[in-house]
């Protein structure tokens, strides 16, 4: 790792925020020698108001929808210049504008074969608007527009599988990761740039303020996404699902649904919790999240 | 040497000449051939550039911004709903101060759908921030693409250029072209040295956000840059004199007997090769007619058409675009061009025609002259269908 202090503190970020500690881990697992194309988002936002910067990287922000096509042609004029094995091209964006407004761009630069690291902050709405629903927001959250009502119960539709649509492309790489979980962040960051091609990877950060959590509680919400089968660790390698952090015992949901704000409309109805417990037991069957009896992590 | 070539290969062939290091475009109509020639050149080893084939127009500004950020000379062209389509990356390429060159190959605007030439296109695109030069044929619009490359790069300039060229009558018209050499060219245009880029070694952010207390000043400096052109083109335009042996005016606009003129028409792009040639008919025959072509609509050279105009009895404006809901987009600039001035034509009428690649004829230019008359014309549409109007064709 590079002494260089990569993102450095003195941001405006919220108390607790998920986004800029996982930011801050992958640009150290990257190194020095990377250059970023940001998405319009709240990590943008927080990093980068004239005249600070955090970022000791080559770092550029354009648009909302275009880290993807931006970072192409970093990586093409890097080419062009004979730098490319040298250095690190990393796209990231935040959840809508990696699963809504930027999928286009995102899908062209993974079929197109080049050698970016995407990463996909996936706080699970449209925050730096004031948290308005994404492909990415689960089921039945309540956001400011998918509201509760009478007649609603939140966000009607489950997440986009973003994993399986970037597997589908056929890219060399593909994995899920959480703030709850750090070293494996930096783990897989430091696996996906030692592979020639286009990678994903896609990090549940939560949002205190979007969540309705404490803001220390941060890393505990995190981790109860994982440890109930919700946000499943995952890795895809050449198109084969590679890996899977298991558990030996997976927790209910209401444990993690119980923690948030956003999800507290549906404590009183089990049969709302029943649903998204089956979203949950999908993944586990799926995934293979349980471990064996003997061994657990 | 001359060369008899079509006006895509012609445009493919000089930027060659300028060394891109990144290409990237996404098809259409009248656009494709430009970038097909370019791709092949890749794709046989003429041109040592990456090629990137993008999933639209907006991945393809997007492509070309991420790499000129990077350091690199870039190309791409684009048309009409392509152009649109790159609209938000195009302001963003401005305001980052990336000095890229485009060609639009001018296309109208659906709906309806239409893929035949007028200019509303890069005319919509006025207020991007980008230099904006048209031409009025093959060889101009080829030499209009050395002139941009070296403008936008120009350290004191640092913002990008569309070369508008009229879709089809130049993208695919024929022409005999004088080829610039090679030599030539890398002495009129130095190897890219960008003033700022993303490079490890030197680690820089670009693209921050800027809130009310700086914002402003972004938009200020650009316009203060503009201004700065109305010298910088002309210094250019004399400079690719030197060179080459030929030049387009000053740089700014093109005079065509306008100095004794009763009547001028002022218009854009390769309607003016048509209009030369009446004003051609109508000299022989004695009567004092001329043409101010504008080549650079961005900046808009309101000096210089003062100058040229204040003693002209009787001027027509020829747009092929329109502003719809207002006077047409080249009238309104001319007009302003006497605002608040001492010296005015008696009559500054405004006609629109071609839209949607509606034949501009002979007759058509001779009807505008004959149509310029004491009483001032507002926005009369030429050669226009009233049968076409009536209720059966309206429903
Ligand atoms: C074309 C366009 N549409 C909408 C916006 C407004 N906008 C800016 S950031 C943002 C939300 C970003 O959400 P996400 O990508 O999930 O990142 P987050 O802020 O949640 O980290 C939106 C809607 C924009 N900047 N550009
Ligand atoms: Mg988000």
């Amino acid at each position: 790792m590079d002494n260089k202090i990569l993102f450095k503190p003195g941001h405006t970020a919220c108390a607790g925020c998920a986004q800029s500690l996982a930011a801050r881990l992958v640009i150290e697992a990257a190194g020095s020698n990377t250059i970023i194309a940001n998405n319009t988002g709240c990590l943008e936002v927080f990093s980068t108001k004239f005249p600070d910067s955090a970022w000791n990287v080559p770092w550029i922000h354009s648009l909302f929808e275009n880290c993807a096509a931006v970072a192409s042609g970093i990586e093409a004029a890097l080419i062009y210049l004979g730098k490319k094995d040298a250095t690190n091209v990393i796209a990231q964006a935040g959840d809508g504008g990696t699963a809504d407004i930027g999928l286009q761009a995102l899908s062209g630069m993974l079929e197109r074969g080049h050698d970016i690291l995407y990463i996909c902050y996936d706080n699970e709405a449209y925050m730096n608007t004031g948290v308005q629903r994404s492909g990415l927001t689960p089921f039945y959250t309540n956001t400011t527009t998918s509201p509760i009502s009478a007649r609603f119960p939140g966000n009607l539709r489950p997440k986009k599988p973003m994993p399986e649509i970037a597997n589908a492309h056929g890219i060399p790489y593909v994995a899920t990761a959480s703030a709850g979980f750090p070293q494996d962040i930096q783990r897989k960051v430091k696996k996906a740039l030692s592979i020639k091609g286009p990678k994903y990877m896609q990090i549940h950060v939560p949002c205190p303020l979007g969540w309705r959590h404490e803001s220390g509680q941060t890393l505990a919400v995190a981790k109860l996404a994982v440890e109930t089968g919700l946000y499943p660790l995952i890795e895809y390698e050449n198109g084969k699902l590679s890996g899977a952090r298991k558990f030996a015992q997976l927790k209910p949901v209401e444990e993690y649904l119980k923690a948030q704000g956003r999800f507290k409309h549906l404590l009183g109805d089990p049969e709302s919790i029943k649903q998204i417990q089956a979203i949950a037991d999908n993944n586990i069957l799926k995934y293979n999240l349980k471990a064996e009896a003997q061994k657990s992590d | 040497m001359k060369e008899f070539l079509e006006g895509s290969r012609a445009i493919a062939e000089v930027v060659k000449l300028c060394k891109p290091g990144v290409i990237s475009a996404y098809p259409i109509t009248p656009q494709t051939h430009i970038v097909e020639e370019l791709a092949s050149m890749v794709a046989n080893g003429e041109l040592s550039a990456q090629f990137v084939n993008v999933e639209s127009e907006h991945s393809a500004a997007s492509v070309v911004l991420g790499a000129q950020a990077t350091g690199v000379r870039t190309f791409t062209a684009t048309s009409s709903q392509g152009l649109f389509y790159m609209m938000e990356v195009l302001f963003n390429i401005a305001g980052m101060r990336l000095p890229l060159v485009l060609t639009c190959a001018n296309r109208a605007i659906s709906a309806p759908i239409n893929i035949w030439n007028d200019q509303q296109d890069s005319i919509s695109l006025r207020d991007s921030g980008w230099i904006q030069l048209y031409a009025e044929n093959i060889q101009e619009s080829a030499d209009l693409h050395l002139i941009a490359y070296r403008l936008s790069e120009d350290k004191s300039i640092m913002l990008p250029t569309m070369v508008c060229m009229d879709g089809f009558i130049l993208t695919h018209g024929m022409e005999a072209v004088d080829m610039p050499k090679q030599e030539e060219v890398d002495k009129f245009l130095p190897p890219y040295k960008p003033l700022y880029k993303l490079d490890t070694a030197e680690p820089l952010s670009m693209g921050l956000l800027a809130d009310p207390d700086y914002y402003m000043e972004t938009r200020f400096a650009i316009q203060e840059t503009f201004k700065s052109l109305l010298k910088a083109i002309p210094q250019v335009n004399a400079e690719f004199k030197g060179v080459f042996g030929r030049d387009y005016g000053d740089g700014l606009v093109e005079e065509y007997y306008t100095k004794d003129a009763q009547k001028v028409i002022v218009a854009m792009g390769s309607v003016c090769g048509t209009i030369k040639e009446v004003v051609d008919a109508q000299r022989a025959k004695g009567k004092k007619v001329g043409l101010l072509k504008v080549i650079s609509y961005r900046p808009f050279p309101y000096a210089r058409v003062y100058d040229i105009l204040k003693d002209v009895p009787r001027v027509a404006v020829l747009d092929k675009a329109v502003s719809l809901g207002a006077y047409a987009p080249l009238a309104v600039e001319v007009k302003a061009a006497f605002s608040g001035k001492q010296k005015a034509p008696r009559v500054v009428s405004s006609f629109v025609a071609g839209l949607g690649g509606r034949d501009i004829t002979l007759e058509s230019i001779k009807e505008i002259f004959l149509k310029l008359t004491q009483k001032e014309a507002s926005l009369e549409f030429i050669d226009l269908k009233p049968e076409l109007l009536t209720e059966e064709y309206g429903q």
